[in-house]
């Protein structure tokens, strides 16, 4: 898309936000009463929806059960009204079949799977409304998701996305940022150690900018944490005054 | 038909082997195994031998109509197949996660570097443009599917004509390529995946994994990169948890590993492009070597033989002393005669002699009241569980007392003493 500027003089992007800053972050917990965890969040206008069963028995072929540790499964896909054009086929291309596995991969890396031998926890997320960020907005639906089904984690997984443009690094792209062309990178990063879950970037990218990159997408990501902590926080005391502790 | 899986020996041996970085085939950490890139018959049509892995690709054309919001460009197509020729764990026509990951990753890596320039091919916009397919198949599976599909892709890229194309107004005619001769396309840079697998939690780092420490893995970081260290696409896959100061180092080790094969695959076009042009021999049949006997001797292969003294010295120093033989025969009954003690059975039948001793046991204590008649210190039970016919229980006093301070283990431990009494009587 030429001749859409990216980043303005003044040091400004498409939305209006600076180069470092992230969009709205609104999240909610504990939507729907069926399922064992839920959670909702809103980025910018990116809205996932994640929903967790589990820990149960292995559903399905028994000869995945493993005997040490649980098995997590996870299913991505995209409302067919969740993109500017209708999408025709949700789930079972390509695309989403590797996202869900980026997603288990992910998720396997941070929960205490070695708790829950012989046993199986679904990990559903779908996205409502796709601007940008997508795989970001799934990780940390499904966090909350987790956090809320009460299945312990090592840390929080906080997933960011982070650019680059006239040598500047831009944080949490939105849809127009990320099909412009440049590049884009997808961190999922747990934040107290520093650790990196998933690493996904694609376009070109002088090898001399992958610091400044990972630097401004891990910040972007602690920064995505401090919200998510607020969230459950809140969420928990909402709960506890409910049940009038 | 599923894979054999790897026995705990090998993983072990694997993961041992590593931790004091030596490999498999004696290779160092960072490098890679052989690299071999012959060209077939047809243009674009490419064979790349990473060690054993085998991998062909072949690129293909056709005009179709481009897509509504993008009326100039091109299209190019990527496919991988998996058959079962490759490996026993490939099943035709399953859509397998491997299969998934690896389409996905040839598409980020070739397709979103923009490698090619799509708008070249362009014949009438809106209308007529090319479709390049690239069709990856895999013939033999010993490891590192990835880098070698990526060589492959691009060298079968560079490598390929398209047929050219005359435009007189509304009409579009191609020619065949006995009419004029076919175009390359316009390639601006050659990107090429290195993989790189990390082991024991990111601790040990190794490139080009081969197929056995593929199985033995954490998980793998693929970077994609051209010779002007641009990097392409980058993909963590599997749980591992990587640090920052891994992924800028992974980066500078495939910055160079790049800039080699890159000036392989350069090298390979030259000398096919040589050979086309002076109709030397080329394809597929020349591609395979040729393994004749030709000299009744084999290569000189090197055998690590650094610490090979220290370490016999050190098994010959810690070796027992062999037993001293018994030289003459003693006669413990007539017609019997015994050379030797014999040594202790090292079956682990300790299981079984404490499941003895605890019928055994229940039993004592049953009767224990009965003992007290004075049956005599010698008491045959006879209806034991245990193998032998008759279980013969030797120094009645010790047991009963201990057993009547209800001192489990003390009993259990008297009776094995008895028991290897009695096996040794026996062995006598």
């Amino acid at each position: 898309m030429a001749g859409l500027e990216l980043l303005s003089d003044q040091g400004y992007r498409l939305d209006g936000r600076k180069a470092a800053e992230l969009r709205k972050v609104q999240a909610r917990m504990g939507v729907f009463a069926q399922a064992d965890g839920s959670a909702y969040i809103e980025q910018g206008n990116t809205k996932a929806l994640a929903v967790v069963y589990g820990p149960h028995e292995v559903r399905g072929s028994r000869s995945k059960t493993l005997h040490d540790r649980a098995v997590i499964n996870c299913q991505y896909s995209m409302a067919t009204f969740s993109t500017a054009e209708r999408k025709r086929r949700p789930h079972g291309d390509r695309k989403s079949t590797e996202m869900s596995l980026h997603l288990k991969q992910t998720f396997e890396a941070a929960v205490l799977t070695n708790l829950y031998p012989r046993s199986q926890i679904d990990i559903y997320v779908k996205i409502l409304q796709s601007d940008g960020g997508n795989y970001s907005a799934c990780v940390n639906a499904a966090t909350l998701a987790v956090v809320d089904a009460g299945i312990p984690m090592r840390d929080y997984v906080c997933a960011c996305t982070a650019g680059f443009v006239d040598e500047t690094p831009l944080a949490d792209l939105c849809h127009a940022e990320e099909s412009g062309g440049g590049t884009s990178l997808a961190l999922a990063l747990l934040p107290r150690g520093g650790h990196i879950a998933l690493l996904q970037m694609d376009a070109r990218l002088h090898q001399d900018h992958l610091e400044t990159l990972m630097e401004a997408a891990m910040t972007a990501c602690k920064g995505v944490s401090k919200v998510l902590d607020e969230v459950v926080r809140q969420h928990l005391q909402e709960v506890s005054a409910l049940t009038g502790e | 038909m599923r894979d054999t899986p790897l026995s705990n020996c090998e993983r072990d041996f694997l993961l041992k082997a590593i931790q004091e970085t030596k490999r498999l085939d004696g290779r160092q950490t960072y490098d890679y195994r052989s690299i071999k890139i012959s060209f077939g018959t047809d243009y674009g049509c490419c064979f790349v031998d990473l060690g054993k892995t085998r991998i062909m690709a072949q690129v293909s054309c056709e005009l179709i109509t481009p897509k509504e919001n993008r009326p100039n460009e091109g299209l190019i197509f990527f496919n991988i197949e998996l058959s079962p020729m490759a490996s026993p764990a490939f099943e035709m026509g399953r859509q397998s996660e491997l299969l998934v990951k690896l389409n996905r990753q040839l598409e980020r890596c070739l397709r979103n570097s923009k490698c090619i320039d799509t708008e070249s091919l362009c014949v009438v916009s809106g209308e007529k443009v090319w479709q390049i397919r690239v069709d990856v198949h895999l013939l033999n599976h010993d490891g590192n599917l990835m880098d070698a599909a990526s060589i492959a892709a691009i060298a079968g890229l560079c490598h390929f004509r398209r047929p050219d194309v005359g435009i007189q107004g509304e009409e579009v005619t191609v020619y065949s390529t006995e009419e004029r001769d076919p175009i390359p396309l316009s390639i601006y840079h050659m990107p090429i995946c290195v993989s790189f697998s990390f082991f024991q939690q990111g601790t040990y780092l190794l490139v080009d994994p081969c197929e056995r420490e593929e199985r033995v893995m954490d998980g793998l970081l693929m970077i994609a990169m051209n010779k002007h260290r641009e990097i392409c696409s980058i993909q963590s896959s599997g749980g591992i948890m990587l640090l920052k100061d891994q992924v800028l180092r992974c980066s500078k080790i495939a910055s160079v590993k790049v800039s080699e094969i890159t000036e392989l695959i350069n090298k390979a076009l030259e000398n096919d492009k040589k050979a086309r042009k002076t109709g030397g021999k080329f394809g597929f049949a020349e591609s395979l070597p040729q393994e004749r006997i030709t000299a009744l001797k084999t290569d000189v292969s090197h055998v690590e033989m650094s610490d090979v003294k220290e370490k016999a010295n050190e098994i010959v120093q810690r070796a027992e002393v062999p037993p001293q033989t018994v030289p003459s025969p003693v006669l413990t009954a007539p017609g019997t005669g015994q050379v030797g003690e014999g040594l202790e059975n090292s079956w682990g039948l300790e299981e079984e002699e404490e499941e003895e001793d605890e019928t055994v046991e229940l039993k004592m204590e049953l009767e224990e009241g009965h003992e007290e008649k004075g049956k005599g210190d010698v008491v045959v039970i006879s209806d034991s569980d245990s193998e032998e016919e008759d279980v013969v229980i030797l120094n009645q006093v010790t047991t009963k007392e201990k057993a009547s301070s209800s001192n489990q283990q003390g009993a259990v431990a008297s009776k094995q003493q008895q028991k290897k009494k009695k096996k040794k009587k026996r062995g006598q």
